[in-house]
């Protein structure tokens, strides 16, 4: 019981943990990337389309990659080089992936109903690792994207925190003006930010379709890139907190799976909705933007 | 869109500047609707492109959506009375996005404004009829208003981006009404997820049957109205229009920005839940478990057409409402899926930001020269709205 909770508390915890570290960067470079939800759908269709066409899921997860990188280059066109409001552009991306992917899906795969599916990612066993009692299956049981989203946590930690590449970010973020003045080239960092951004929603997407299921459905997404936006503020713009934020709301996701196995009285759409009313309760009791990066959301005209 | 050129960017001064300023407003005002013309017809071409790349005939496709919309009386009528949640939802993003409030939640608003609606609508049986409409619509106009308002307060009180918490808004409203249609108002008989019928006194008549026009079109132009008058010409408009323009200069001038953010909130989901309650009074009759395909999220592409102006949130409201009634024909007759309008949504919403952005100094450059054209310091970051 506990067990099968845990592991879906990671399961969960790794899409909204992987595309929030991408936001993170994207964030500390001073860009709201509201498009990040539908950077994920795009790269959980297109990795599962090209998984099952091309019955491979290498392909299948650098196509993700791919879609969910082009689709963050549209939106860098318009969040950078043309200064627009971030909110607007970010939610009009949204609503073009979810009807770029639903036009796609019922035209490839038809609207029959029946369910088209591939294989998994397999879960890799880490040698004896993955025998140690619950925490075995629950950490060392798991698909190479859960070990990637964790291995990444403390990499994107340092590379923020310590490296000069990080300090440029952080300037562009906080000072863009000033770090323009440096030469950093507030315009370069952000585009890269914004690139990197799209490969790890186009995994984050790739898990949904590709590892945790087998299939793909319109919408699949769920609002899982509007958590991971949330996360990131729960994180307080650093990436230990997202991780810990990020396994707090993998595990509220859960909950509903255990619960309902429970057969409480509760309704099950209390559980549904969970996440989302956890998200806004803890926004509202941490309060305040104030570890926010200083020009995050400001459009910037160099 | 930092900095779109608007009339106050004209400098003041000798006559030639005071001609050149007139011209220039002239200019501004058919640009502005250009613009949007002219954003519709690329997004028209690329869609052209994405449905080649489909192996869809883009002339057929667009042929039938034109058939689906306006093709005789009956879809054309229909057309209207599915424009007409838009132009609620519409209405209540200008509202919040002249703040530069950022409501992303008025599909959630909308469903909570159903909600209040088809829970009452079923108890007003021995009402008079223009008293039970009224109950519904303002039991619909309070619970849009109560989750629009507390995501102002959210903003207002705890610093809580209102982007994050209307999104998430939006899914908690959608599980309320799915626990609703199965629990406490599910009808008895309680096979299919939904409400009781409401009582006959709430319900909106048809006109001109087989359509079903009805009165809520005409309540939504009367809406629109007073928000074109209350945003234009009233002082908590100037002031929503000021905190949109620079937060930093309304709390200069002492403008309530608390209070006033609150408000807006409120009012913009208000009118999102009006528009719930007309959906249950005229077309639905009782709830379901969706009572919104996303007219909330439409709706912003609604606005941004309309550039904020709330009188033109009805043309183009009934534009999308057409693209969306007409969807179905092109479905049936091309097997494209009718989520192809999200993709002319999304699209018209990016090429008029993108337009925006590109044309704004190059306008202010061809009147004033270069010297002008220099983007302000300051740059507010809500200047979605010049109308």
């Amino acid at each position: 019981m506990l067990e099968s909770f845990l592991a879906s508390t990671v399961a969960m915890a790794t899409p909204i943990l992987l595309a929030a570290l991408g936001e993170l960067i994207v964030e500390r470079s001073g860009v709201l990337n509201i498009g990040i939800e539908g950077a994920m759908l795009v790269g959980a269709f297109c990795g599962f389309a090209v998984a099952y066409y091309g019955s491979s899921i290498a392909l299948g997860l650098i196509a993700a990659c791919a879609a969910a990188v082009a689709l963050n280059a549209l939106l860098a066109v318009l969040l950078v080089n043309f200064a627009v409001n971030q909110v607007v552009a970010g939610t009009a991306i949204d609503i073009l992936a979810l009807g770029l992917t639903g036009v796609f899906y019922r035209r490839w795969f038809g609207e029959t109903g029946s369910a088209f599916t591939i294989t998994p990612m397999s879960p890799i066993a880490l040698g004896p690792l993955a025998r140690i009692p619950l925490i075995g299956p629950v950490l060392f049981d798991q698909s190479a994207l859960v070990y990637l989203a964790f291995v990444l946590v403390p990499i994107v930690a340092i590379a923020i925190s310590r490296t000069r590449y990080g300090l440029e970010l952080r300037a562009a973020g906080e000072r863009p003006e000033a770090a323009d003045a440096l030469g950093l080239g507030v315009y370069r960092l952000r585009w890269q930010a914004m690139m990197i951004a799209g490969v790890l929603s186009g995994l984050a997407g790739a898990y949904l379709t590709m590892a945790d299921t087998n299939t793909f459905v319109e919408g699949v997404t769920a609002g899982r890139g509007y958590v991971a936006l949330s996360i990131v503020i729960v994180g307080r713009w650093n990436a230990w907190g997202v991780a810990a934020a990020a396994m707090l709301f993998g595990g509220a996701m859960a909950l509903q799976f255990g619960l309902q196995a429970f057969g409480t009285a509760i309704p099950y759409q209390f559980f549904l909705a969970l996440p989302y009313a956890l998200t806004i309760a803890v926004l509202a009791f941490m309060g305040g933007q104030a570890d926010s990066p200083s020009a995050l959301g400001e459009p910037y005209i160099s | 869109m930092s900095d779109t050129p608007t009339e106050r960017d004209v400098p003041s001064g000798s006559a030639s500047a005071r001609v050149r300023r007139v011209l220039f407003a002239t200019v501004l005002r058919f640009a502005a609707v250009g613009r949007s013309i002219a954003a519709l017809a690329i997004a028209v071409a690329i869609i052209s492109i994405v449905l080649l790349a489909l192996g869809a005939s883009p002339i057929a496709v667009f042929a039938d959506l034109w058939q689906g919309a306006f093709g005789n009386w009956l879809a054309a009528t229909d057309t209207l009375v599915k424009s007409t949640p838009l132009v609620f939802t519409g209405l209540a993003i200008a509202v919040a996005f002249q703040g530069a409030l950022w409501n992303i939640g008025a599909d959630g608003q909308l469903v909570m404004g159903a909600l209040a609606a088809g829970a009452i609508g079923p108890a007003l049986g021995g009402w008079a009829h223009p008293i039970a409409i009224f109950a519904m619509l303002a039991v619909g106009a309070a619970g849009g208003a109560v989750w629009g308002g507390f995501a102002g307060w959210l903003r207002a009180r705890r610093e809580v981006n209102e982007v994050i918490s209307t999104i998430m808004l939006n899914f908690v409203a959608a599980q309320v009404l799915s626990w609703a249609v199965h629990g406490p108002l599910m009808e008895p008989s309680g096979d299919y997820p939904k409400s009781v019928v409401i009582a006959d006194s709430a319900k909106l008549a048809f006109y001109l049957a087989p359509s079903r026009l009805n009165l809520g079109m005409v309540l939504a132009l009367i809406l629109a109205v007073g928000c074109h008058l209350a945003l234009f010409h009233g002082e908590a408009g100037l002031e929503l229009r000021a905190l949109g323009r620079s937060r930093r200069a309304s709390a200069f001038f002492g403008i309530p920005i608390r209070r006033l953010t609150v408000g807006a909130m409120a009012l913009s989901g208000a009118l999102a839940g009006v528009g719930g309650a007309v959906q249950v009074s005229a077309i639905t009759h009782r709830l379901y478990e969706t009572m919104s395909p996303g007219w909330g999220y439409e709706a912003i592409a609604v606005a941004l057409v309309a550039r904020l102006n709330p009188l033109a949130i009805v043309p183009a409201a009934i534009l999308f409402g057409a693209l969306d009634n007409g969807s179905q024909a092109m479905q049936r007759a091309d097997a494209v899926s009718p989520v192809l309008v999200n993709v002319i949504q999304g699209l018209v919403i990016i090429i008029l930001i993108a337009f925006d952005a590109a044309t704004a100094r190059g306008m202010r450059t061809a009147f004033f020269g270069a010297l002008d054209a220099a983007p302000r310091s300051d740059g507010p970051p809500a200047e979605v709205g010049d109308a």
